[in-house]
């Protein structure tokens, strides 16, 4: 009962970032660069107001996929899902780059049944049994999000970083783990591994909560899909990307919404 | 060991000079604070495009359990950025225990490890230090290779490093 409700809650939380700015969906590492063969990183991860300060809603852990730098997939350790965030620990044996990534996918429908409005977020087969014959006014939303973050031991690798093809992804032009402050880092956005173009992206140093404004960064990416930002300063900087189309893969669906979220941490000079 | 250093410059200093050489001295200063760790300190030489043409010194703690001094070896980040993250931990004749506070003395001659045969060209000599639960610099010496004369450059750190002294002879 609990878990539903904590999943119906969460479902707004995700879907809400494409109506209105209001909830961030982050992972923060403790160290994105690491040396040392015996190396491990913590992670938080959740969905709140400011970056990056968990005081909203934890992550499901449920999402994440964590790829390390030849490309096999490695499972977390002491993951644990509190009343405002998750957390969980990472070993990073391997010489390279790790990507960790929230991987959501669904459908988010609304409906009404006797004027009352519902809400109701599942997988395509769920959808069938899970909205009642007489409802009525029924949209249903293809969801695609991919929230990540990216730890390397060593020298940075591309392993790790190759494009499922599925929904909005980020390719590596710089490296994310080799980003400085007054450097120019460039990515390249893919939409279903195609390049992404006129994708509006910003980015946000995270430490919004010892400043007034949100001094956010906003750019476009250009007919490869591809965008730069210059850092200002160094910190953990919150970059996202949001579309939407019609290329949903149900038919009940007629819209898809897409989301592309990524941590990098930019070190100073 | 350190003792045979000075010897080993007198020596140097009475013999005909075969090979250009590089003579640096790096100061550590002694800092007053509540917890103090040695620092880690890595020491190279730059080309303009920041690329690194030689390795001279990486100081780390080496002989704490399981390799646990590899971890900080990051920290000194402007030199694990350029070309500490490519290497392979201990560097053969290059890196070495953490020092104490003090005027530490190193000479490096050309067409020898750790300097080798370095191109003519201009170059910056970096030395960075980072210290844990302390802060980091780094400074930089510009200068010609090979020294046409004598030449004596320095450079002053302001918290993690004192004097740096670089005394090329042709």
């Amino acid at each position: 009962m609990k878990h539903a409700f904590v999943r119906a809650v969460l479902c707004a939380a995700l879907v809400l970032p494409f109506a209105a700015h209001a909830h961030k969906m982050w992972m923060v590492p403790s160290a994105t660069v690491i040396s040392g063969d015996d190396a491990w990183v913590t992670v938080d991860a959740a969905v709140s107001n400011d970056l990056y300060y968990p005081d909203h809603f934890p992550a499901q852990l449920d999402q994440l996929v964590i790829t390390a730098p030849d490309g096999t997939t490695v499972k977390p350790e002491n993951a644990a899902t509190g009343k405002y965030r998750s957390t969980f620990d990472l070993a990073v044996p391997q010489k390279g780059t790790y990507r960790l990534a929230l991987v959501n996918q669904g459908l988010f429908a609304n409906y009404e049944v006797d004027g009352q409005k519902k809400r109701w977020r599942g997988k395509a087969d769920e959808l069938k049994t899970a909205i009642p014959a007489n409802a009525k006014n029924v949209q249903v939303s293809e969801m695609s999000s991919r929230v990540e973050t990216f730890v390397t031991q060593g020298t940075p690798s591309d392993g790790a970083l190759k494009p499922t093809n599925k929904g909005l992804e980020l390719v590596p032009v710089t490296k994310p783990n080799d980003l400085m402050a007054g450097e120019k880092a460039t990515f390249q956005l893919l939409l279903d591994g195609k390049p992404a173009a006129n994708v509006k992206v910003v980015a946000i140093n995270g430490a919004t909560r010892y400043r007034n404004a949100q001094d956010e960064m906003d750019t476009n990416t250009d007919k490869d899909g591809k965008f730069s930002f210059t850092w200002p300063t160094a910190g953990m900087y919150w970059v996202n990307a949001s579309s939407e189309d019609d290329k949903a893969s149900v038919k009940e669906a007629k819209q898809r919404r897409l989301g592309y979220t990524a941590t990098l941490e930019v070190l100073p000079q | 060991m350190r003792r045979l250093v000075p010897l080993a410059l007198c020596l140097a200093a009475t013999l005909p000079a075969a090979a250009a050489d590089l003579n640096l001295t790096v100061e550590i200063p002694a800092l007053k604070v509540a917890e103090y760790h040695r620092p880690y300190v890595a020491v190279w030489v730059e080309r303009d495009d920041h690329s690194v043409a030689a390795n001279l010194a990486v100081w780390y703690d080496m002989k704490k359990a399981d390799g646990e001094g590899s971890k900080w070896l990051k920290d000194m980040r402007q030199w694990w950025r350029r070309s500490g993250r490519d290497q392979t931990m201990p560097i053969d004749g290059v890196s070495g225990a953490t020092r104490p506070a003090g005027q530490h003395q190193l000479r490096f001659t050309d067409g020898k490890p750790p300097l080798g045969a370095l191109a003519p060209g201009h170059y910056e000599l970096v030395v960075e230090a980072a210290r844990e639960v302390g802060g980091r610099e780094a400074q930089r010496i510009a200068f010609d290779w090979p020294a046409k004369t004598p030449t004596h450059l320095s450079a002053k750190g302001s918290d993690e490093l004192g004097q740096i002294t670089l005394d090329l002879n042709p």
